[in-house]
């Protein structure tokens, strides 16, 4: 069949399958539950992201004006509640959980991929640990940082306790997402390099991990939103000190928890709406670099 | 010396791998061994069923009862508001949804999984207790509040786990409903959506999980009194924020008795977690 032709029969079967709006309009007078099923879907749909709108445009008009020059003073005093001590401590949270968890998190994957034989016992019994640890709720993860980093170890409340508890946290989501990019890597880009001479170390970190960087960097981008976010697990881990740290032992506050004890305490809330919009514009960001990451994947893939 | 470096690779690579089963290990150690022996002090039943909790009483009283039925009322709540939301919405956007329109909501849903817990609990208490107190009358801190705000944030989990097991129906059972003269939206939910059953359920479990270990949020909405609610007006107190709530100043007794309320929480999420496997891999089965 030449290419014409076909053409022409995809047309064809496109124009029995289109219906035309009077059509629609009349097989839905025919059978009202189905408008009404429609009509139900849409609705639901509507509230979802009329809900999520809603919720940005409020704090985004009732924050902004709170973004005050004292907010982002240098040191913080119970007066301004400054949130700069927060956010320089977020940072450094973030960075000490990525160097702890995303090497761990890229090897365990690597593992799982390319070196686990099939149907190995093994394999689903690490699958299944991942998944129960992403399962479990922050608080927990936070007693236990409490009783493992600061107690048992004496760490004390201090960054780097705060930091590995955050890392053991991420370790699933980084596994995950670092698994679904080597498994997306085709079997022909190993097999190359094997006939190449290359050994399976030098193909693994020469050939496979840097075609699957992009998804890689989508699962990292994603545990930073959550590094972010979390507040429960660092309260008795990581602490509520408002000051720079001088070094990794020091107890420091991180910006959601600024947040929770700025609203908790009731005396700040003008505070609490500056902070809430830069979380959410720093989480804005955070989701627009990740699904762009994977973008980039499915580009490279495809 | 290659030969070497290949096989210590090999070895650093496994015990990466094995690390996730060393902090399931280690998490249930610690928190089982620190927990377990309050229970045994102030007696099991006494600590599940006890329906009194005074940690600065003389003498103290450790009942964690109000508050289990408190996580479970709000659970209760959130999953009755969220999940037809949530399901419908799956739908749409796997069998209605146009793709241009696809490329905003999916991004927006996204969002909404990524927007910090206690933003969230600060949005809860700006705007759904006065909505509440006005509406429904109280003070606007209880399982209502809490419910309502804990069904948004389980939204974006049974969206997208739903969506994708409507999405790995084969399509031939949408055609042939077609084919036999129904509607589009009869097709979808009576052979699509009934087909996709045990994916979505899996995504209502992961969605109950989220809600019974969900903190920050809760405790800024929720009023956090240790009584058993009377009414959906009632404010209560979960589990979760019994933990944050007292351990800052707890010792002893007190301090091993929230650990333990920490093991109760585990445990619960561990059966929900058990739960979602089996009703995820019944799914893979069929």
């Amino acid at each position: 069949m030449t290419v014409r032709n076909k053409s022409v029969l995809t047309d064809n079967i496109r124009a029995i399958n289109t219906t035309s709006f009077k059509q629609r309009v009349l097989q839905y007078k025919n059978h009202p539950s189905s408008f009404m099923l429609l009509l139900l879907v849409v609705l639901c749909a509507i509230v979802t992201v009329g809900i999520l709108l809603f919720l940005i445009a409020y704090i985004l008009v009732q924050g902004v004006p709170n973004l005050t020059p004292e907010l982002f003073s240098l040191e913080y005093t119970s007066d301004n509640a400054s949130l700069m001590p927060a956010l320089v401590n977020t940072v450094f949270m973030t960075l000490i959980s990525l160097i702890i968890a995303v090497p761990l998190g890229i090897f365990a994957a690597i593992y799982l991929v390319e070196y686990a034989k099939r149907g190995n016992k093994l394999v689903s019994v690490i699958r299944m640990m991942a998944e129960t640890l992403s399962g479990i709720p922050s608080i927990v993860y936070g007693l236990f940082g409490m009783l493992f980093f600061v107690t048992t170890l004496q760490w004390g409340n201090s960054l780097i306790a705060g930091a590995c508890t955050l890392a053991i946290m991420i370790l699933p989501l980084i596994m995950r997402t670092t698994e679904e990019a080597l498994n997306t890597v085709p079997n022909s880009f190993r097999e190359g390099s094997f006939g190449l001479g290359a050994g399976k170390l030098r193909t693994v970190f020469r050939v496979i991990l840097p075609t699957a960087v992009p998804g890689i960097l989508s699962g990292v981008i994603l545990a930073i939103g959550r590094i972010v976010g979390e507040s429960a697990a660092l309260i008795y881990t990581a602490g509520t000190i408002a000051q720079y740290p001088k070094n990794i032992m020091m107890s420091a506050r991180t910006l959601s928890v600024h947040m929770y004890l700025c609203t908790n305490e009731g005396l700040h809330t003008s505070q609490a709406y500056g902070t809430a919009v830069v979380l959410l514009i720093l989480v804005v960001i955070i989701n627009a670099l990740s699904s762009w990451a994977a973008k980039k994947l499915t580009q490279k893939m495809g | 010396m290659r030969k070497y470096k290949e096989k210590i690779m090999q070895g650093v690579f496994l015990c990466a791998a094995l690390v996730s089963i060393a902090a399931v290990a280690l998490i249930c150690l610690f928190l089982f061994v620190n927990g377990i022996p309050a229970m045994a002090k102030i007696g099991v039943f006494d600590f599940l069923l006890g329906t009194k909790w005074a940690p600065s009483n003389e003498p103290a009283s450790y009942g964690i009862w109000p508050m289990i039925l408190g996580s479970i009322y709000i659970t209760a709540g959130a999953v009755i508001l969220g999940v037809p939301i949530g399901i419908m919405t799956a739908i749409f956007l796997s069998r209605f949804c146009p793709k241009k329109l696809y490329r905003v909501i999916k991004p927006a849903i996204d969002l909404l999984a990524g927007i910090p817990s206690v933003v969230y609990g600060f949005f809860g208490m700006v705007v759904l207790v006065p909505f509440v107190r006005n509406t429904f009358g109280g003070n606007g801190y209880g399982v209502l509040t809490a419910s309502i705000l804990l069904a948004i944030m389980i939204l974006p989990t049974i969206i997208s786990v739903s969506e994708s097991a409507v999405n790995a129906v084969p399509n031939s059972y949408y055609e042939g409903a077609l084919a036999l003269g129904a509607t589009k939206e009869r097709s979808v939910f009576s052979a699509v959506v009934p087909a996709a059953k045990s994916g979505i359920l899996a995504g209502v479990v992961l969605g109950i999980g989220r809600a019974i270990g969900e903190t920050m949020a809760v405790i800024l909405v929720a009023g956090n009194s240790t009584i058993i609610p009377d009414s959906i007006l009632s404010s209560v107190r979960t589990l979760t924020a019994n933990i944050v709530m007292e351990m800052g100043y707890a010792t002893d007794l007190h301090r091993e008795a929230l650990i333990a309320t920490g093991v109760v929480l585990f445990v619960l999420i561990l059966i929900i977690n058990l739960l979602f496997a089996v009703v995820k891999n019944k799914g893979v089965e069929k």
